[in-house]
């Protein structure tokens, strides 16, 4: 088998909370709780899951704008967590970012062609020339006219914003996107054309992304696999169609289920959950989601099931399937 | 190339040409568009800029020389010839005025320049890196801050020994903790900003963040409490001279000039009146001037 682009192993961040007088720390927020997977060259791997179970942070963990708390992230072979901060700088150029608000995400006192030149110039492009001509053909590659690039951010639209952020990813080619909720700020209608965007580029640069989103839809539309999070863990994993035709946690058939269907003869049952989601800074023991499964039953509450493969390339944490 | 892209949408259908008058607005532009709006601000521009040539051209304008004694043309009411009469050793009023305008700006705007170089290197520093390094710093401003002001820059002076060179380090100092302040609260609010965030994804260097994108989008407020602190350093500078600390005989600075006549408040007011005139109106532009810039430059007043 071919080494995977970007290998994860139990990956974790936990934001300590410092209490008393002398600011001890009385606790964590286990954002993210131990976290694996792959990501094979050229594919494009979807997180969803619900705001707070720790897909922003993972994402933001792989870049290192977030140092983790344990764990291991290897980026083709090389452990990038023992990497210098000066190292990391130069690896940036490999694995860049594309974020989700794209109006905080722009300096708006820069032009976007000083926002396009700036990934140029911290990796090296020296003579200016090379880096009109590449902020040009940036800004074509992602649909926009080469005359934007006297703008200013305002100056935009949503949409136009997403796409010099694309951009600005884009700019020092890099191998891997994380794109972090990239279209949850966008119309729906402009949300489509980003996807397809970020499809075509992937087909013609061969990138390779983590597409973060809580939008099953999207993520389905645009991902070869599929990984779910809940309170800082991935209860499930598979290939896009497989999750979304057999899904094996009760989570994912609970999110599934949830999905509105545009037929008003459908009928279909929907997996209602009950509660809240517990909060992260006292997980509850065993299974994470045993306090709202349906299916809990008493292992659940004591022992934490571990991610396993329950079908070929289909991997679930769920005492079901042991 | 174009292939790939088939399936993207043109941001703007192709038949719709750029515009002719196709203008990026920075939006420094867009602020004194809205400052040359506003009266009272051109206003206290006018009167500034008027000191300004008037300090710049004082050689040129003024009719005397600001030194030369004419003991018998002592406290003369004003008239044609010394318009705003002359004062207890007969020097021309005016004339002094005019110098005088020379020193005051000078001492407002390098002591201004002084602090806010000063205190905004201190004050990024303390924001961006934080923890101990912050803690330090801003326990340095607030032990300044303690002081009143007038006070310390008093102690200051005392120490240095008084000297017009001394007062403008004097009122230097006491400004630092103000600019290092404002700095560090911004560096705070714009740190969190997610472009930020996308600067360090790119792999960008500490140094140059904080030049390229802290430091820019930080620069509104020095420039306003920047022109308000003139006013007031002007007005320190003034105090100090009154009390003797500040400039010294002759140097026409308009504190030591009220305080040299005070004396002749009944007999000769237009010695009193005119330098104290000259204090008001410059701290008033300068006061006008920075509330109009205020109101530019923030953007929560644009509509």
């Amino acid at each position: 088998m071919t080494q995977p682009l970007v290998k994860v192993e139990n990956l974790k961040k936990h934001f300590p909370i410092k209490g008393g007088l002398l600011g001890k720390q009385v606790g964590a927020v286990k954002a993210v709780d131990g976290v694996s997977f792959f990501i094979n060259k050229g594919e494009t791997l979807g997180l969803v899951g619900e705001s707070g179970c720790g897909k922003s942070t993972t994402g933001r963990m792989l870049l290192r704008l977030l140092e983790p708390s344990d764990g291991k992230i290897y980026f083709e072979g090389q452990d990038i967590t023992e990497l210098s901060t000066g190292e990391m700088r130069k690896m940036r150029r490999e694995m860049q970012m594309v974020f989700q608000d794209p109006f905080a995400s722009l300096n708006p006192r820069h032009t976007v062609e000083k926002i396009l030149e700036e990934p140029l110039i911290v990796h090296g492009v020296k003579d200016k020339a090379e880096r009109k001509r590449r902020v040009k053909e940036l800004l074509e590659v992602v649909g926009l006219n080469s005359w934007h690039a006297k703008r200013y951010p305002h100056q935009f639209s949503g949409g136009q914003r997403q796409r010099i952020g694309i951009a600005r990813a884009l700019a020092v080619n890099p191998k891997l996107i994380i794109a972090d909720e990239p279209v949850s700020a966008l119309d729906v209608s402009i949300q489509s054309q980003v996807l397809n965007l970020l499809q075509d580029l992937q087909k013609e640069f061969d990138l390779t992304y983590l597409f973060i989103a809580h939008d099953l839809g999207v993520v389905r539309h645009i991902s070869d696999r599929v990984g779910v999070m809940y309170l800082g863990n991935i209860v499930e994993l598979a290939d896009s169609e497989e999750l979304y035709d057999e899904p094996m946690h009760p989570y994912t058939q609970a999110l599934l289920s949830a999905v509105p269907i545009p037929d008003v003869e459908h009928k279909k049952d929907r997996v209602i959950l009950q509660g809240d989601v517990p909060s992260p800074s006292n997980p509850p023991k065993g299974c994470p989601f045993h306090t709202r499964c349906p299916q809990a039953f008493d292992t659940c509450a004591t022992v934490k099931p571990v991610l396993q493969e329950a079908k070929p390339g289909h991997y679930v944490a769920c005492h079901l399937y042991e | 190339m174009a292939e790939a892209l088939h399936n993207t949408p043109p941001v703007l259908p192709p038949e719709m040409a750029r515009p002719a008058e196709e203008k990026a607005v920075s939006p420094w532009k867009e602020a004194w568009r809205s400052f040359r709006k506003n009266k009272l601000a051109i206003v206290g521009l006018s009167i500034v800029s008027f000191f300004i040539l008037l300090a710049i051209f004082a050689d040129l304008i003024a009719p005397y020389e600001y030194d030369a004694t004419n003991l018998r043309n002592k406290n003369l009411a004003p008239s044609a010839e010394h318009w705003f009469g002359t004062d207890e050793f007969g020097r021309d009023i005016l004339t002094r005025i005019i110098y005088g305008a020379r020193i005051s700006l000078w001492v407002g705007t390098l002591s201004v320049a002084g602090s806010i170089i000063v205190g905004s290197a201190l004050g990024i520093i303390a924001g961006y890196y934080g923890r101990w390094v912050d803690a330090v710093i801003s326990r340095i401003f607030d032990i300044l801050l303690a002081f009143p002001s007038i006070l310390l820059a008093i102690a200051v002076v005392s120490v240095l020994g008084p000297s017009l060179r001394n007062a403008l380090i004097a009122i230097a100092i006491i400004n630092v903790p103000t600019f290092g302040r404002l700095l560090r609260s911004r560096v705070l609010s714009v740190k969190e900003e997610e472009y930020i965030t996308a600067a360090k994804a790119i792999g960008m260097k500490d140094s140059r963040i904080l030049l390229h994108h802290i430091l820019p989008n930080s620069l509104a407020p020095i420039i306003v409490s920047g022109t308000l602190a003139v006013a007031t350093a002007i007005i320190e500078a003034a105090a100090l001279g009154f009390l003797g600390l500040g400039a010294q005989a002759p140097t026409p600075e308009w504190g030591k000039m009220l305080a040299d006549s005070r004396n002749y408040i009944i007999d000769a007011p237009w010695t009193v009146l005119f330098p104290g005139l000259a204090i008001m109106l410059t701290v008033l532009g300068f006061n006008l001037m920075g509330d109009g810039l205020r109101d530019a430059l923030d953007p929560r007043m644009k509509n």
